[in-house]
Protein backbone atom coordinates (compact mmCIF):
# COMPACT_ATOMS: atom_id res chain seq x y z
CA UNK A 1 0.00 0.00 0.00
CA UNK A 2 0.66 3.69 -0.39
CA UNK A 3 -0.64 7.24 0.12
CA UNK A 4 -3.70 6.69 -1.56
CA UNK A 5 -5.35 9.83 -4.10
CA UNK A 6 -7.63 11.78 -1.90
CA UNK A 7 -11.52 12.60 -2.77
CA UNK A 8 -12.53 15.96 -1.43
CA UNK A 9 -15.75 17.67 -1.36
CA UNK A 10 -15.57 20.81 -1.57
CA UNK A 11 -18.41 23.28 0.42
CA UNK A 12 -18.28 27.16 -1.02
CA UNK A 13 -19.97 28.90 2.29
CA UNK A 14 -22.06 31.49 2.49
CA UNK A 15 -23.63 33.23 5.25
CA UNK A 16 -23.43 30.01 7.37
CA UNK A 17 -25.18 27.46 4.44
CA UNK A 18 -23.36 26.11 1.80
CA UNK A 19 -23.45 26.85 -1.92
CA UNK A 20 -22.62 26.21 -5.16
CA UNK A 21 -22.21 28.55 -8.14
CA UNK A 22 -21.50 27.39 -12.26
CA UNK A 23 -17.98 29.34 -13.16
CA UNK A 24 -17.98 30.76 -9.53
CA UNK A 25 -21.46 32.96 -10.33
CA UNK A 26 -25.62 32.57 -9.67
CA UNK A 27 -25.00 31.07 -6.44
CA UNK A 28 -27.73 28.51 -5.33
CA UNK A 29 -28.45 27.16 -1.72
CA UNK A 30 -27.13 23.18 -1.21
CA UNK A 31 -28.21 22.98 2.41
CA UNK A 32 -26.86 23.09 6.09
CA UNK A 33 -22.92 23.14 6.81
CA UNK A 34 -23.13 20.60 9.40
CA UNK A 35 -25.64 18.27 7.62
CA UNK A 36 -23.23 17.92 4.16
CA UNK A 37 -20.04 17.76 6.37
CA UNK A 38 -21.38 14.80 7.86
CA UNK A 39 -23.32 12.97 5.14
CA UNK A 40 -19.70 13.40 2.85
CA UNK A 41 -17.69 11.96 6.17
CA UNK A 42 -20.04 9.08 5.86
CA UNK A 43 -19.39 8.23 2.33
CA UNK A 44 -16.04 8.01 2.87
CA UNK A 45 -14.53 11.38 1.75
CA UNK A 46 -10.87 11.53 2.51
CA UNK A 47 -11.00 15.44 3.17
CA UNK A 48 -13.41 18.59 3.11
CA UNK A 49 -12.72 22.05 2.38
CA UNK A 50 -14.71 25.21 3.23
CA UNK A 51 -14.55 28.40 0.91
CA UNK A 52 -15.87 31.16 2.89
CA UNK A 53 -16.56 32.74 -0.57
CA UNK A 54 -18.44 35.74 0.77
CA UNK A 55 -15.60 36.36 3.17
CA UNK A 56 -12.20 38.08 0.89
CA UNK A 57 -14.27 40.59 -1.18
CA UNK A 58 -16.17 41.93 1.43
CA UNK A 59 -12.84 43.14 3.74
CA UNK A 60 -14.23 40.31 6.95
CA UNK A 61 -12.58 37.23 8.08
CA UNK A 62 -15.07 34.55 8.19
CA UNK A 63 -17.37 33.88 10.93
CA UNK A 64 -15.55 31.31 13.39
CA UNK A 65 -19.35 29.43 14.87
CA UNK A 66 -19.79 26.37 12.66
CA UNK A 67 -15.67 26.01 12.48
CA UNK A 68 -16.28 24.71 15.94
CA UNK A 69 -19.22 22.63 15.31
CA UNK A 70 -17.46 21.20 12.08
CA UNK A 71 -14.03 19.88 13.90
CA UNK A 72 -16.40 18.72 17.08
CA UNK A 73 -18.21 16.62 14.87
CA UNK A 74 -15.79 15.63 12.30
CA UNK A 75 -12.95 12.77 12.47
CA UNK A 76 -11.37 13.72 9.17
CA UNK A 77 -9.31 16.33 8.19
CA UNK A 78 -10.98 19.55 7.13
CA UNK A 79 -9.53 22.85 5.41
CA UNK A 80 -11.09 26.75 6.19
CA UNK A 81 -9.80 29.19 3.49
CA UNK A 82 -11.99 32.53 3.28
CA UNK A 83 -10.42 36.28 4.47
CA UNK A 84 -7.56 34.83 6.43
CA UNK A 85 -5.41 37.59 6.46
CA UNK A 86 -3.58 37.04 9.86
CA UNK A 87 -1.58 35.30 12.52
CA UNK A 88 -4.42 36.37 15.17
CA UNK A 89 -7.24 34.61 12.31
CA UNK A 90 -5.19 31.56 11.78
CA UNK A 91 -4.55 30.62 14.96
CA UNK A 92 -8.34 31.15 15.63
CA UNK A 93 -9.58 28.72 13.13
CA UNK A 94 -7.10 26.22 13.96
CA UNK A 95 -7.32 26.55 17.62
CA UNK A 96 -10.88 26.07 16.71
CA UNK A 97 -10.29 23.00 15.18
CA UNK A 98 -9.26 23.37 11.35
CA UNK A 99 -6.63 21.03 10.35
CA UNK A 100 -5.26 23.40 7.63
CA UNK A 101 -6.18 26.77 6.67
CA UNK A 102 -5.80 28.33 3.11
CA UNK A 103 -4.49 31.83 1.93
CA UNK A 104 -5.75 32.91 -1.71
CA UNK A 105 -6.56 36.45 -2.39
CA UNK A 106 -4.77 38.21 0.83
CA UNK A 107 -1.22 36.04 0.23
CA UNK A 108 -1.91 38.16 -3.48
CA UNK A 109 -2.27 41.29 -1.52
CA UNK A 110 0.52 40.06 1.06
CA UNK A 111 3.21 37.04 -0.20
CA UNK A 112 4.82 37.67 2.99
CA UNK A 113 1.61 36.72 4.70
CA UNK A 114 2.61 33.10 3.68
CA UNK A 115 6.10 33.09 5.40
CA UNK A 116 4.55 34.39 8.67
CA UNK A 117 2.03 31.75 8.50
CA UNK A 118 4.23 28.88 7.86
CA UNK A 119 6.88 29.77 10.52
CA UNK A 120 4.35 29.97 13.45
CA UNK A 121 1.89 27.54 12.28
CA UNK A 122 4.32 24.95 10.21
CA UNK A 123 4.15 24.20 6.54
CA UNK A 124 1.58 21.47 6.84
CA UNK A 125 -1.43 23.26 7.66
CA UNK A 126 -0.52 26.18 5.41
CA UNK A 127 -1.98 25.75 2.02
CA UNK A 128 -2.25 28.14 -0.69
CA UNK A 129 -5.68 28.41 -3.17
CA UNK A 130 -4.64 29.96 -6.54
CA UNK A 131 -7.71 30.92 -8.71
CA UNK A 132 -5.87 30.52 -12.74
CA UNK A 133 -7.79 31.37 -15.69
CA UNK A 134 -6.37 31.47 -19.50
CA UNK A 135 -6.12 34.47 -20.74
CA UNK A 136 -4.46 34.95 -24.60
CA UNK A 137 -2.57 31.90 -23.66
CA UNK A 138 -1.29 32.20 -20.69
CA UNK A 139 -2.27 31.08 -17.16
CA UNK A 140 -3.13 34.39 -14.76
CA UNK A 141 -4.15 34.43 -11.62
CA UNK A 142 -6.89 36.14 -10.34
CA UNK A 143 -7.87 37.76 -7.19
CA UNK A 144 -11.22 38.56 -5.50
CA UNK A 145 -13.41 35.51 -6.87
CA UNK A 146 -16.02 35.38 -4.46
CA UNK A 147 -17.58 37.97 -5.96
CA UNK A 148 -17.49 38.54 -9.73
CA UNK A 149 -18.09 42.30 -9.11
CA UNK A 150 -14.81 42.28 -7.10
CA UNK A 151 -12.41 39.90 -9.58
CA UNK A 152 -9.79 41.10 -10.82
CA UNK A 153 -6.37 39.95 -12.33
CA UNK A 154 -3.42 39.82 -9.96
CA UNK A 155 -1.17 40.25 -12.53
CA UNK A 156 0.66 37.44 -11.62
CA UNK A 157 1.52 34.46 -13.89
CA UNK A 158 -0.08 31.19 -12.33
CA UNK A 159 3.47 29.27 -12.42
CA UNK A 160 5.69 31.86 -11.35
CA UNK A 161 3.04 32.36 -8.31
CA UNK A 162 2.88 28.91 -7.72
CA UNK A 163 6.96 28.92 -7.97
CA UNK A 164 6.54 32.03 -4.93
CA UNK A 165 4.41 30.10 -2.86
CA UNK A 166 6.25 26.86 -2.43
CA UNK A 167 9.14 28.88 -1.49
CA UNK A 168 8.10 30.44 0.55
CA UNK A 169 6.89 27.67 2.44
CA UNK A 170 3.41 26.43 1.49
CA UNK A 171 2.39 22.98 2.30
CA UNK A 172 -0.36 22.16 -0.30
CA UNK A 173 -1.12 23.84 -3.27
CA UNK A 174 -5.15 23.76 -4.52
CA UNK A 175 -5.41 24.91 -8.22
CA UNK A 176 -8.90 26.46 -8.95
CA UNK A 177 -8.97 26.05 -12.57
CA UNK A 178 -11.74 28.96 -13.40
CA UNK A 179 -12.97 28.23 -17.16
CA UNK A 180 -13.28 24.63 -15.97
CA UNK A 181 -15.06 25.11 -12.94
CA UNK A 182 -18.99 23.90 -12.78
CA UNK A 183 -18.99 23.12 -16.13
CA UNK A 184 -18.10 19.73 -15.75
CA UNK A 185 -16.18 18.62 -18.73
CA UNK A 186 -12.95 17.44 -17.00
CA UNK A 187 -10.50 19.13 -14.95
CA UNK A 188 -7.77 21.35 -16.66
CA UNK A 189 -5.44 18.57 -17.29
CA UNK A 190 -3.16 20.48 -19.13
CA UNK A 191 -2.67 23.73 -16.51
CA UNK A 192 -2.41 20.77 -13.83
CA UNK A 193 0.60 18.86 -15.67
CA UNK A 194 2.32 22.29 -15.78
CA UNK A 195 1.72 23.19 -12.44
CA UNK A 196 2.73 19.84 -11.13
CA UNK A 197 5.94 20.16 -12.71
CA UNK A 198 6.96 22.78 -10.90
CA UNK A 199 5.39 22.23 -7.31
CA UNK A 200 7.25 19.73 -4.94
CA UNK A 201 4.38 19.90 -2.46
CA UNK A 202 0.96 18.04 -2.71
CA UNK A 203 -1.24 19.46 -5.62
CA UNK A 204 -5.16 19.61 -5.50
CA UNK A 205 -6.87 19.67 -8.54
CA UNK A 206 -10.13 21.83 -8.33
CA UNK A 207 -12.66 22.65 -11.29
CA UNK A 208 -14.49 20.81 -14.01
CA UNK A 209 -15.32 17.32 -12.39
CA UNK A 210 -18.28 15.69 -14.18
CA UNK A 211 -17.59 12.07 -14.12
CA UNK A 212 -15.49 9.40 -13.30
CA UNK A 213 -13.63 9.12 -16.06
CA UNK A 214 -12.23 12.91 -15.11
CA UNK A 215 -11.20 12.03 -11.83
CA UNK A 216 -9.02 8.75 -13.01
CA UNK A 217 -7.26 11.30 -16.16
CA UNK A 218 -6.40 13.51 -13.84
CA UNK A 219 -4.67 11.44 -11.07
CA UNK A 220 -3.17 9.46 -14.22
CA UNK A 221 -2.31 12.03 -16.14
CA UNK A 222 -1.49 14.87 -14.28
CA UNK A 223 0.05 13.29 -10.84
CA UNK A 224 -2.25 15.25 -8.57
CA UNK A 225 -2.48 14.23 -4.88
CA UNK A 226 -6.20 15.12 -4.38
CA UNK A 227 -9.24 15.56 -6.37
CA UNK A 228 -11.60 18.39 -5.17
CA UNK A 229 -15.22 18.50 -6.61
CA UNK A 230 -18.57 20.04 -5.59
CA UNK A 231 -21.07 20.23 -7.89
CA UNK A 232 -21.18 16.52 -8.69
CA UNK A 233 -21.00 15.73 -5.05
CA UNK A 234 -23.40 17.63 -4.11
CA UNK A 235 -26.05 17.00 -6.33
CA UNK A 236 -25.97 13.08 -5.60
CA UNK A 237 -25.03 12.36 -9.21
CA UNK A 238 -22.23 10.68 -8.29
CA UNK A 239 -21.40 9.25 -4.67
CA UNK A 240 -18.08 9.22 -3.20
CA UNK A 241 -18.12 5.22 -2.73
CA UNK A 242 -18.96 4.89 -6.34
CA UNK A 243 -16.04 7.02 -7.81
CA UNK A 244 -14.15 5.71 -5.45
CA UNK A 245 -15.09 2.24 -6.27
CA UNK A 246 -14.03 3.39 -9.73
CA UNK A 247 -10.54 4.64 -9.21
CA UNK A 248 -9.85 0.96 -6.88
CA UNK A 249 -10.83 -0.36 -10.39
CA UNK A 250 -8.66 1.62 -12.37
CA UNK A 251 -5.76 0.61 -9.74
CA UNK A 252 -5.61 4.30 -8.45
CA UNK A 253 -4.56 3.86 -4.76
CA UNK A 254 -8.06 5.13 -2.75
CA UNK A 255 -8.88 4.42 0.80
CA UNK A 256 -12.01 2.67 1.00
CA UNK B 1 -11.72 8.58 33.95
CA UNK B 2 -9.40 11.92 33.17
CA UNK B 3 -7.13 12.71 30.53
CA UNK B 4 -4.26 15.47 30.53
CA UNK B 5 -4.20 16.66 26.83
CA UNK B 6 -0.39 18.53 27.24
CA UNK B 7 -0.65 21.97 26.34
CA UNK B 8 2.31 22.16 23.70
CA UNK B 9 0.89 25.15 22.48
CA UNK B 10 0.14 22.97 18.40
CA UNK B 11 -2.62 23.31 16.62
CA UNK B 12 -4.04 20.18 16.81
CA UNK B 13 -5.17 19.93 20.57
CA UNK B 14 -9.07 21.32 19.61
CA UNK B 15 -9.06 17.84 17.41
CA UNK B 16 -7.90 15.64 19.84
CA UNK B 17 -10.41 16.88 22.63
CA UNK B 18 -13.34 16.72 20.54
CA UNK B 19 -12.34 13.07 19.50
CA UNK B 20 -11.95 12.05 23.14
CA UNK B 21 -15.34 13.82 23.47
CA UNK B 22 -17.11 11.77 21.21
CA UNK B 23 -15.40 8.34 22.39
CA UNK B 24 -17.15 9.89 25.84
CA UNK B 25 -14.17 10.33 27.54
CA UNK B 26 -13.35 13.75 29.74
CA UNK B 27 -10.02 15.86 28.87
CA UNK B 28 -8.06 18.41 30.45
CA UNK B 29 -5.69 20.70 28.34
CA UNK B 30 -2.72 21.95 30.95
CA UNK B 31 0.68 22.80 31.38
CA UNK B 32 0.32 22.27 35.27
CA UNK B 33 2.47 19.05 36.58
CA UNK B 34 0.26 17.75 38.93
CA UNK B 35 -2.62 17.82 36.97
CA UNK B 36 -0.72 15.60 33.99
CA UNK B 37 0.92 13.52 37.11
CA UNK B 38 -2.73 12.16 38.71
CA UNK B 39 -4.20 12.03 35.39
CA UNK B 40 -5.08 8.25 33.85
CA UNK B 41 -3.85 8.78 30.87
CA UNK B 42 -1.40 11.61 29.01
CA UNK B 43 -1.73 12.94 25.75
CA UNK B 44 1.01 15.29 23.83
CA UNK B 45 -0.27 16.55 20.89
CA UNK B 46 2.22 18.40 18.63
CA UNK B 47 2.01 20.17 15.16
CA UNK B 48 4.48 22.83 13.93
CA UNK B 49 8.34 23.24 15.10
CA UNK B 50 9.97 20.98 17.52
CA UNK B 51 12.40 23.60 18.58
CA UNK B 52 9.32 25.59 19.51
CA UNK B 53 7.51 23.01 21.43
CA UNK B 54 10.86 21.89 23.46
CA UNK B 55 10.87 25.63 24.42
CA UNK B 56 7.53 25.59 25.57
CA UNK B 57 7.69 22.13 27.43
CA UNK B 58 10.99 23.51 29.44
CA UNK B 59 9.49 26.66 30.02
CA UNK B 60 6.64 24.89 32.17
CA UNK B 61 9.34 23.01 33.58
CA UNK B 62 7.83 19.39 31.61
CA UNK B 63 10.99 18.86 29.90
CA UNK B 64 12.63 16.51 32.32
CA UNK B 65 9.33 15.63 33.78
CA UNK B 66 7.62 13.74 31.41
CA UNK B 67 9.61 10.70 31.45
CA UNK B 68 8.43 9.81 34.71
CA UNK B 69 4.81 9.51 34.05
CA UNK B 70 3.98 6.00 35.14
CA UNK B 71 0.42 6.22 33.14
CA UNK B 72 0.19 5.62 29.88
CA UNK B 73 1.23 8.40 27.64
CA UNK B 74 0.67 8.85 23.78
CA UNK B 75 2.52 11.38 22.05
CA UNK B 76 0.80 12.15 18.24
CA UNK B 77 2.72 13.70 15.36
CA UNK B 78 4.89 15.72 16.23
CA UNK B 79 4.39 14.70 20.14
CA UNK B 80 5.49 11.15 19.04
CA UNK B 81 8.87 12.93 17.76
CA UNK B 82 9.47 14.68 20.69
CA UNK B 83 9.36 11.62 22.33
CA UNK B 84 12.99 10.78 20.80
CA UNK B 85 16.51 11.55 21.47
CA UNK B 86 16.87 14.53 19.02
CA UNK B 87 15.49 15.97 15.63
CA UNK B 88 17.26 17.31 12.49
CA UNK B 89 14.78 19.39 11.63
CA UNK B 90 16.14 22.83 10.87
CA UNK B 91 19.94 21.60 10.26
CA UNK B 92 20.71 21.45 13.81
CA UNK B 93 20.16 18.82 16.04
CA UNK B 94 17.18 19.47 18.91
CA UNK B 95 17.49 18.03 21.70
CA UNK B 96 14.62 16.41 22.87
CA UNK B 97 12.98 14.39 25.35
CA UNK B 98 14.61 11.24 25.00
CA UNK B 99 12.24 8.51 26.29
CA UNK B 100 12.50 6.28 23.08
CA UNK B 101 16.01 5.85 21.58
CA UNK B 102 16.67 7.47 17.87
CA UNK B 103 16.87 10.24 16.12
CA UNK B 104 14.47 12.25 14.00
CA UNK B 105 15.14 12.97 10.14
CA UNK B 106 13.77 14.41 7.20
CA UNK B 107 11.13 12.40 4.99
CA UNK B 108 13.77 11.27 1.90
CA UNK B 109 12.59 12.99 -0.91
CA UNK B 110 12.88 10.60 -4.01
CA UNK B 111 10.32 8.34 -6.46
CA UNK B 112 7.75 5.91 -4.98
CA UNK B 113 7.72 2.05 -6.30
CA UNK B 114 5.67 3.55 -9.10
CA UNK B 115 8.09 5.93 -10.24
CA UNK B 116 6.27 9.20 -9.06
CA UNK B 117 7.82 12.09 -7.27
CA UNK B 118 7.07 11.73 -3.80
CA UNK B 119 6.00 15.17 -1.92
CA UNK B 120 7.11 16.34 1.32
CA UNK B 121 5.31 16.67 3.55
CA UNK B 122 3.89 13.33 3.30
CA UNK B 123 0.30 14.55 3.83
CA UNK B 124 -3.19 12.17 3.63
CA UNK B 125 -4.31 8.78 4.36
CA UNK B 126 -2.00 5.88 4.25
CA UNK B 127 -1.78 2.38 5.78
CA UNK B 128 -0.23 1.14 8.65
CA UNK B 129 1.80 -2.63 8.64
CA UNK B 130 2.43 -3.70 11.66
CA UNK B 131 5.39 -5.04 12.88
CA UNK B 132 4.73 -6.26 16.61
CA UNK B 133 1.17 -6.85 18.16
CA UNK B 134 0.28 -4.76 20.59
CA UNK B 135 -3.52 -3.89 22.03
CA UNK B 136 -3.47 -0.66 20.98
CA UNK B 137 -3.78 -2.06 17.61
CA UNK B 138 -7.01 -4.09 18.37
CA UNK B 139 -9.62 -4.40 16.15
CA UNK B 140 -8.48 -1.95 12.97
CA UNK B 141 -9.32 -2.47 9.48
CA UNK B 142 -7.67 -4.19 7.19
CA UNK B 143 -5.52 -2.47 6.43
CA UNK B 144 -5.73 0.02 8.79
CA UNK B 145 -6.11 3.56 6.71
CA UNK B 146 -4.91 7.03 9.19
CA UNK B 147 -4.26 10.10 8.21
CA UNK B 148 -0.56 11.44 7.98
CA UNK B 149 0.86 14.83 7.57
CA UNK B 150 4.84 15.83 8.22
CA UNK B 151 8.13 16.23 6.83
CA UNK B 152 10.24 14.29 9.40
CA UNK B 153 9.69 10.71 10.28
CA UNK B 154 11.10 8.32 12.90
CA UNK B 155 13.74 5.47 11.75
CA UNK B 156 12.50 1.69 12.02
CA UNK B 157 13.73 0.14 15.11
CA UNK B 158 12.86 -2.72 18.12
CA UNK B 159 10.22 0.06 19.52
CA UNK B 160 8.26 0.04 16.34
CA UNK B 161 5.03 -1.33 16.30
CA UNK B 162 3.53 -0.48 13.03
CA UNK B 163 5.50 1.35 9.83
CA UNK B 164 4.40 3.19 7.04
CA UNK B 165 5.70 2.92 3.54
CA UNK B 166 6.46 6.35 1.75
CA UNK B 167 9.02 5.48 -0.81
CA UNK B 168 11.19 4.07 2.48
CA UNK B 169 9.64 2.43 5.78
CA UNK B 170 9.17 4.57 9.18
CA UNK B 171 7.86 4.23 12.18
CA UNK B 172 4.33 5.28 12.29
CA UNK B 173 3.32 3.90 15.73
CA UNK B 174 6.18 3.37 18.37
CA UNK B 175 5.79 2.39 21.93
CA UNK B 176 8.35 1.78 24.81
CA UNK B 177 7.32 0.77 28.23
CA UNK B 178 4.08 3.12 29.00
CA UNK B 179 4.86 5.34 26.05
CA UNK B 180 3.10 5.28 22.87
CA UNK B 181 3.86 7.70 20.28
CA UNK B 182 1.55 7.84 16.90
CA UNK B 183 3.21 9.48 13.59
CA UNK B 184 -0.48 9.77 12.11
CA UNK B 185 -3.53 12.07 13.33
CA UNK B 186 -5.54 9.27 15.41
CA UNK B 187 -8.12 12.33 15.72
CA UNK B 188 -8.62 12.77 12.13
CA UNK B 189 -8.53 9.18 11.18
CA UNK B 190 -12.09 8.17 10.57
CA UNK B 191 -13.00 4.65 12.30
CA UNK B 192 -9.29 3.58 12.63
CA UNK B 193 -8.26 6.70 14.75
CA UNK B 194 -11.39 6.46 17.08
CA UNK B 195 -10.87 2.97 17.11
CA UNK B 196 -7.20 3.30 17.92
CA UNK B 197 -7.87 6.30 20.68
CA UNK B 198 -10.31 4.36 22.46
CA UNK B 199 -7.91 1.06 22.80
CA UNK B 200 -5.29 3.71 24.66
CA UNK B 201 -7.93 4.52 26.86
CA UNK B 202 -9.26 1.31 27.96
CA UNK B 203 -5.32 -0.32 27.87
CA UNK B 204 -4.92 -2.46 31.18
CA UNK B 205 -1.62 -2.74 31.51
CA UNK B 206 0.36 0.65 31.86
CA UNK B 207 3.95 -1.35 32.15
CA UNK B 208 4.91 -4.66 31.58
Amino acid sequence: MSLAKRIIPCLDVRAGRVVKGVRFRDHKDMGDILELAQRYRDQGADELVFYDISASPEGRTLDMDWVGRVARNLDIPFCVAGGIRSLDNARKILAAGADKISVNSPALEDPQLIDRLVAEFGSQCIVAGIDSIEVDGNWQVKQYTGDPDKTRDSRRATLDWVREVCDRGAGEIVLNCMSFDGVRRGYDIRQLQAVRAVAPCPLIASGGAGKVQHFTDVFNQADVDGALAASIFHSGELPVPVLKSALAEAAIEVRI
Amino acid sequence: MQVAIIDSGGANIGSVRYALERLGVDSVLTRDWPVIQRAARVILPGVGAAAVAMARLRDADLARRIGTLQQPVLGICLGMQLLFDSSDEGGTPIPMLGIIPGKISAITRGTDARGATLRVPHMGWNTLEPEQPDPIMDALGQPPWMYFVHGYAAPISAHTLASVDYGQRYSALVRKDNFYGAQFHPERSAGDGARLLDNFIKLTRAKE
